[in-house]
């Protein structure tokens, strides 16, 4: 599809560019380190490629190969849809490098972080390479395959902490004092004051200015913070100078746990990725195992999969808006959408079994179809969303500190926006209309009519405006699947990938066999030797899953790419400049969600 | 709650006078006043937050008024993963709620590190705090809640008010 990105690359780079493959049809270039910069830079720059966003990095470890690591870039271009997966390999095993692309895309600040928190890889010139998941006193890289997947690093000790702990809570908030003016510093830039002894003392309405600035942690346990995080902020008065987020309270080790169980398995831990949007990861997910495999699902697992995705989705941008309103103050919206949101949940149980976590798809197919009576327990439950939300409508579009909260209140510029890889509602929020379920139809996404709602403006009013158009136009998606639902099976026939029905299984012998097989350990659903990106539009933006696989039932590296990791990276610049107050608001609009951000 | 109404009917007390012991009196205002603070990290609460609107309603039972400050609450809802980052936090909000308290580990992760025996979870809060009432589930479903929250109420009352030694 993008060959001519290949074709211009081995152009530019000549003997740099060792090999490239359009495996499952993504296109691969593997570059030599030393070229990284200036592919990357082609990459950006060349108006016939203009890859304008860097999705996601991410590292592969094979510790048998003496260039150990092998580090994956994936680029896009939103202007001319193409995309490219870059690979290069460190030259030394122990101490692998690579030059830094934070200069070039600001989102390469965490994502290169993160490699170097999981894998030990550093980034020559990255302006502030901590680790971004764990802890600073952790030892070892946790996704390096000789780490091993218990390897549990307490930093307290076990029973002997209570009733008193040898955890020294001053020592560690002057430690981090201490590394957060160093993380800080950088980032006061012009337009920020300065804090030296020849500021004025007093404001231009005469109003005393403090003369020293301090620093407030807010979090990882806030009451306005929904989900677990630390804002640490430098104040000068009410105004935020410097700001920092130290995120990963809730790394679970996903992708850890991806690699050490089956695809099927791993749906399980897909659902608590965003566990607000669940039966969306687990499309993604399965979406991706198949691209491996190369089989198409029917039609109607399509339409069931587009169904589900979408009263997810609705029931996600409910939790988001409540959420984000009740900390602002609006208890009363939150209390509305949450009950609209119950009758989704009871819903979403009568579909999947379960409310939260729903490990609705299997790869190949669906677990269930829907059951009896599902269209008019629909039609119900999207009534009453649709009653709630219009009285929250009525409660919040006119309301005076709504709006003052709001409006013109976290601005980012759809150019800042791009460059950090953000996408999903944050990004439309800045008017640029990208979603993927427009830009790379799945599904059939294709077949439905509905709008993409934009924004203009990029702040926080028009993010909660996205959000509502959004839940309108998800409902009606659904209500069109609802309406033209297609007949047939709803999982594929390969008996290699999904077992036969109980009734065979109990009473022939292939059926028996089918299932043994597929049920055994090193048996189950096995994609052949390859990688694949797998992307879907979740809750949050572009949710991606980058899979290795070598040919047994179990992934050789499963990646997430999570969409809050880019709004959440832009954060700190974003509040900069703002009030304390702002960091609530803002914070409340950029739904993180701690599953999928800290993984 | 073991407590008796005044029997004699004809003195004009009308019942109004209560006989029981000061614990039992002490227990029963304790469990319908819960005053609590979540330590909300996960998924779990997503059914926590399910369980206090008004669906569910969980100020029926006396537990409406959640505290975000630790000074001010008495029972510690641990909900959702707790990771080894994350320990110490959670340690430092148990040991700044005043006695009386209690913790309850909400959902899987809290009890035994649910889905997730690896490097980066803590397997299970009562490896670093005292917990009264596990409710399991991944995540426990609001009628699973509730029914751990009349339970925490039985362990409110039977506990010896005048006499609670903690640290």
């Amino acid at each position: 599809m993008s060959q001519y990105v290949l074709d211009r690359l081995a152009q530019e780079l000549g003997p740099e560019l060792i090999g490239t493959h359009a495996q499952h049809g993504d296109e691969t270039a593997l570059v030599t380190p030393q070229a990284l910069r200036r592919s990357a830079l082609l990459l950006r720059d060349d108006p016939a490629l203009a890859m304008d966003m860097l999705v996601d990095i991410t590292a592969v470890d094979h510790p048998q190969e003496a260039q150990r690591f092998e580090v994956v870039y994936h680029f896009h271009s939103l202007h001319h849809g193409h995309r490219v997966r870059l690979k290069v390999r460190p030259d030394s095993a122990e101490e692998p490098i690579l030059d830094s692309l934070t200069d070039l895309w600001k989102g390469a600040d965490w994502l290169e972080r993160e490699t170097f928190d999981m894998f030990g890889i550093r980034f020559a010139g990255h302006p502030d390479l901590r680790r971004l998941l764990l802890y600073p006193e952790f030892q070892g890289h946790p996704l390096r395959k000789d780490y091993p997947i218990d390897g549990e690093q307490p930093r307290i000790p076990e029973r002997a902490g209570y009733p008193e702990c040898d955890y020294d809570a001053e020592e560690d908030s002057e430690r981090r004092a201490k590394g957060l003016q160093r993380a800080l510093s950088p980032r006061v830039g012009p337009g920020v004051a300065a804090t030296n002894g020849s500021r004025a003392t007093h404001d231009e309405d005469g109003y005393p200015v403090p003369r020293q600035s301090f620093f407030l942690d807010m979090g990882p346990s806030h009451p306005a913070m929904h989900g677990t995080i630390r804002i640490s902020v430098e104040l000068e008065g009410e105004k935020i100078i410097g700001c920092d987020a130290d995120i990963g309270f809730l790394h679970r080790g996903f992708e850890k746990m991806c690699e050490n169980r089956t695809f099927n398995q791993a749906i399980v831990y897909t659902d608590r990725l965003n566990y607000v949007s669940p039966l969306i990861n687990n499309v993604g997910w399965a979406m991706t195992i198949e691209k491996l495999l190369g089989v198409e699902v029917p039609e109607r697992c399509q339409a069931l999969r587009v169904l589900a995705s979408e009263i997810s989705r609705v029931a996600d941008h409910l939790t988001c808006v409540a959420a984000s309103t009740m900390e602002v103050g609006a208890f009363t919206a939150f209390l509305y959408l949450i009950e609209g949101r119950e009758e989704l949940y009871k819903l979403i149980e009568r579909l999947c079994g379960g409310r939260v976590t729903t490990t609705y798809t299997r790869i190949g197919g669906v677990a269930a179809d829907l059951p009896d009576g599902f269209a008019e327990a629909m039609q119900a439950a999207f009534a009453k969303t649709r009653e709630m939300m219009s009285d929250v409508v009525k409660l919040l579009n006119g309301n005076r500190i709504f709006q003052d909260r709001m409006v013109g209140v976290g601005a980012i510029s759809a150019a800042d926006a791009i460059s950090y890889g953000i996408t999903g509602p944050f990004l439309r929020s800045t008017g640029v209309s990208y979603d993927v379920r427009k830009a790379a139809p799945y599904c059939g996404y294709e077949q439905y009519e509905f709008e993409v709602p934009v924004g203009s403006n990029g702040d926080n009013w028009d993010r909660y405006l996205v959000r509502m158009e959004e839940m309108r136009q998800a409902m009606r998606i659904a209500e069109q699947v609802m309406a033209t639902l297609p007949g047939g099976p709803i999982r594929v026939a390969d008996r290699s990938i999904v077992p036969p029905p109980k009734s065979e299984v109990y009473t022939t012998i292939e059926g028996a066999m089918n299932h043994f097989k597929l049920t055994m350990a090193g048996h189950g659903v096995s994609p052949p030797p390859g990688e694949a990106y797998g992307y879907v539009e979740g809750g949050n933006g572009e949710l991606g899953f980058y899979v290795v696989t070598d040919g047994s039932d179990i992934a050789y590296r499963a990646h997430c790419r999570p969409p809050c990791l880019a709004p959440m990276s832009a954060l700190p610049s974003i509040l900069t400049g703002e009030t304390v107050a702002d960091v609530i608001a803002t914070f409340g609009t950029v739904n993180m969600i701690g599953g999928e951000l800290d993984r | 709650m073991g407590m008796t109404s005044s029997a004699a009917g004809n003195n004009g007390l009308n019942g109004s006078i209560l006989l029981g012991k000061l614990d039992d009196m002490l227990g029963w205002a304790r469990k319908f006043s819960i005053f609590q603070y979540p330590f909300i990290t996960a998924c779990c609460g997503m059914e926590y937050m399910s369980t206090a609107c008004s669906h569910y309603d969980v100020d029926r039972f006396g537990a409406g008024l959640t505290r975000f400050s630790p000074r001010q609450a008495d029972v510690l809802f641990v909900v959702g993963t707790i990771s080894h980052k994350q320990a110490p936090y959670l340690l430092r909000v148990y040991q700044q709620i005043c006695d009386p308290k209690w913790v309850v580990a909400f959902g899987g992760c809290t009890v035994g590190g649910g889905p997730y025996p690896n490097y980066a979870v803590l397997q299970g809060i009562d490896r670093i705090l005292p917990v009264d009432l596990y409710i399991p589930g991944c995540p426990p479903r609001p009628e699973a809640v509730i029914d751990g929250l009349m339970q925490l109420q039985e362990i409110i009352q039977k506990e010896p008010h005048g006499r609670i030694q903690r640290s």
